[in-house]
C-alpha cells in the first residue's frame, strides 16, 4: 500500500472556520437569541412612554437615566428594548422572505438553465419583463394592493427578488451543464431529472447559499425602507426601520434614537453577507 | 466472430449558429459524411484523425450521446440510431465511454465511490459496495480512494477513476475518447498498460479515438482514418503503418517523433 501513503497531501487540508464565519454567525445567533427572548430580556416595554423621559440619552452621556442603556425616543420608549423587539420581525422577514425568493427564483433558473429550449425561453423572458420593473415603486403597489402587514412584505420581496435568483443559477446551470459530468450521467443512463437533481444541484448549490445569505440581508432591508416610508407593520409592533424613520426627525437633539438602529441594522446585513461566504470557504470540498 | 457494431453510410450534421441569419434556420453543418464500418466483437479498433476531423463526433454518436441525421448505427443487432432516450437506457449499461478531460467528467461534488456506484444503482446492480471494490481493484487504486473526491487526485488517478466507473458496469463495449491527450507521459504508459490489461482481461471491445498513431500503433489491431468527416484508410494497424496509402495517413505518420532526431535532421 506504499501508494496509498505517497499520494499528495490534498485531501489532508482543511480549511479553518475562519473569523469571518464567527463573527457573522456570532452576531446572528445573539440576535436569533434576542429575538427569540424579547419578552424576558427587553429592560423595558418597547411600547411603554413616559413623557417625563423624552429624549434621555445613553447611559454613558451626562444627563443619562439608569436603567435606559441606549437612552430613549422623544416619547420617552427605551430604545434598546425597541432594537430587541424589532429585531423579531428583521430576522422573521429575513428568514422567511429569503427562503421561499431562494426556493422559487433557484427552481426556476436551474430548469430554465438545465432543461433549455422553450422552458428557458419561458423563463428568460419573464425574468427579463420582471427585471423592468422599477423595484421600489412596485413593491410600494404591491403593499398598497395587498395592505400593510408581515406576510404583505414578505410576498413584496419574493415577488420582486426571485428573479436575481433565477438569473445567477441559470447561468450557473448551464456553465455545469456543458461539463463532461453530465454527458457522462447520460452514458450512465441516467435521466434527465435525476441528472439535475443528482449532478447539477451539488454544483450550484454553493452558488446558492451566498445567494440567499445575501437575499437575508436585503430582505432586512427592504424591510426597513418600507418602514421607513410607513407602509410596513403598525406602529404598535417595533421594527429598526420604523425607529430610523422616526429617529431621522429628531436626529439634532437625540441622535442615539437614529444611530443604534442603524448600526444593529448594518451589522446584521454585514453578516448575512459574509456568512454566506464564510459558509462557502469552510464547507466546499472542492475549495479546500 | 460477429460485428458488435454496424455502420451504415452514416451521417451527421449540425446546426451552424455562427451563419444563421436573423431570421429563419441556421444552415447545417456537415460533420460526418456517410461513414460504413463493422467493429467485430472483441476487437480493439483505432479511431484518427486532426482536429476537425470528426472522431469525437463520431464517438459521441457511437454511443448516442449525439442522433445521427442520416444511415444506421446497429449495435448488436439492435438499431439504435434514433432510439429514444428511454429505449436507449438498458442498452446503456453495455456501451461506456471514458471521457477525455477526467477533471471534467467526474461530478467535483461527488466522492470516488459514488461516483463509481451511482451507474450501477442505476441499472439495478447488486452487491454494490464490492463490485465498487472490484473496480478500484482492476484499475490499482487503494480501496481508501473511495472515499476522496476528484480534485484530490493526480490526473492519471482521475483517468483511471473514469476507466473504474465504465469497466464497473460489465459493458460489451468501451469508447475511449483521447482518454491520454491531457496526461503526461509516464501516466499515459500507466494508463494504456492499465488499459490493455483489462481488455485481454475482461473480453471488450474497444473503440479508441486519438489524434496520436503512435498511441494507437501500441494499442489497436485495426484503424480507422478519418479526414474530413470521411474515411480515407480503414486497414489492419500494422498495414497501414507499413504501407500508408493516402496522403493524409502518411501526413499523420510524419507527425510521429522519431526516436533519434538527429538522423531526420542531417
Amino acid at each position: 500500500m506504499a501508494e496509498a501513503k505517497a499520494i499528495d497531501g490534498r485531501s489532508m487540508v482543511r480549511r479553518r472556520a475562519g473569523l469571518r464565519l464567527w463573527l457573522s454567525a456570532g452576531w446572528l445567533g445573539l440576535l436569533c437569541i434576542a429575538a427569540l427572548l424579547a419578552p424576558w430580556i427587553a429592560p423595558k416595554d418597547p411600547l411603554a412612554q413616559d413623557l417625563f423621559l423624552g429624549r434621555m440619552p445613553p447611559v454613558w452621556v451626562m444627563g443619562a437615566e439608569p436603567g435606559y442603556w441606549l437612552g430613549t425616543d422623544s416619547l420617552g420608549r427605551d430604545v434598546l428594548s425597541r432594537i430587541i423587539h424589532g429585531a423579531r420581525i428583521a430576522l422573521m422577514v429575513a428568514l422567511i422572505a429569503g427562503t421561499i425568493t431562494c426556493v422559487i427564483g433557484a427552481t426556476l433558473g436551474l430548469l430554465a438553465g438545465f432543461l433549455r429550449g422553450w422552458v428557458d425561453l419561458v423563463i428568460s423572458r419573464l425574468i427579463d419583463i420582471w427585471m423592468a420593473f422599477p423595484p421600489v415603486l412596485f413593491s410600494i403597489l404591491l403593499i398598497a394592493v395587498l395592505g400593510p402587514g408581515l406576510w404583505s412584505i414578505i410576498i413584496a420581496i419574493v415577488v420582486i427578488d426571485w428573479t436575481r435568483f433565477a438569473r445567477v443559477v441559470r447561468a450557473e446551470a448551464m456553465a455545469q451543464g456543458a461539463m463532461d459530468y453530465v454527458a457522462s450521467a447520460r452514458v450512465a443512463g441516467r435521466g434527465r431529472l435525476g441528472t439535475m437533481l443528482r449532478e447539477i444541484l451539488p454544483n450550484v448549490l454553493p452558488t446558492i447559499v451566498v445567494l440567499l445569505t445575501l437575499e437575508m440581508g436585503i430582505a432586512v432591508i427592504v424591510e426597513a425602507i418600507l418602514s421607513f416610508v410607513n407602509l410596513s407593520i403598525s406602529t404598535d409592533q417595533p421594527t429598526w426601520g420604523g425607529m430610523i424613520s422616526e429617529g431621522r426627525a429628531s436626529v439634532h437633539q437625540a441622535w442615539w434614537v437614529l444611530v443604534f438602529p442603524l448600526i444593529t441594522l448594518f451589522l446584521t446585513v454585514l453578516s448575512f453577507s459574509q456568512l454566506g461566504e464564510g459558509l462557502k470557504d469552510r464547507f466546499d470540498p472542492v475549495l479546500r | 466472430m460477429a460485428d458488435l457494431y454496424q455502420i451504415e453510410d452514416l451521417r451527421l450534421s449540425l446546426a451552424d449558429m455562427t451563419a444563421k441569419p436573423l431570421f429563419g434556420a441556421a444552415p447545417r453543418l456537415e460533420i460526418l459524411k456517410g461513414l460504413s464500418f463493422t467493429i467485430p466483437k472483441g476487437a480493439v479498433v483505432g479511431i484518427v484523425g486532426g482536429s476537425g476531423s470528426g472522431k469525437s463526433t463520431l464517438g459521441r454518436a457511437l454511443v448516442r450521446l449525439l442522433e445521427p441525421s442520416g444511415g444506421a448505427i446497429r449495435f448488436d443487432g439492435t438499431d439504435i440510431t434514433h432510439l429514444p432516450e428511454p429505449a436507449l437506457r438498458p442498452l446503456r449499461r453495455r456501451m461506456q465511454m471514458i471521457f477525455q478531460d477526467p477533471m471534467s467528467s467526474l461530478n467535483p461534488r461527488h466522492r470516488v465511490g459514488t461516483i463509481i456506484a451511482e451507474p450501477l444503482r442505476l441499472h439495478g446492480f447488486d452487491a454494490i459496495p464490492d463490485r465498487v471494490a472490484r473496480a478500484l481493484d482492476h484499475v490499482g487504486l487503494p480501496q481508501s480512494f473511495a472515499a476522496r473526491y476528484p480534485h484530490e487526485l493526480s490526473g492519471g488517478q482521475r483517468q483511471r477513476v473514469g476507466i473504474a466507473r465504465a469497466i464497473a458496469l460489465e459493458p460489451d463495449f468501451i469508447l475511449a475518447d483521447e482518454i491520454v491527450s491531457g496526461l503526461d507521459v509516464s501516466s499515459q504508459a500507466q494508463v494504456l498498460n492499465l488499459l490493455e490489461r483489462l481488455v485481454a482481461e475482461l473480453g471488450l471491445t474497444l473503440a479508441f479515438i486519438s489524434h496520436d498513431l503512435s498511441v494507437i500503433r501500441r494499442l489497436c489491431q485495426r484503424t480507422i482514418v478519418l479526414y474530413r468527416g470521411e474515411i480515407v484508410e480503414d486497414r489492419p494497424t500494422a498495414d497501414l503503418f507499413a504501407d500508408p496509402q493516402a496522403a493524409y495517413t502518411r501526413e499523420l505518420l510524419d507527425a510521429i517523433p522519431l526516436p533519434d532526431p538527429a538522423q531526420a535532421w542531417a
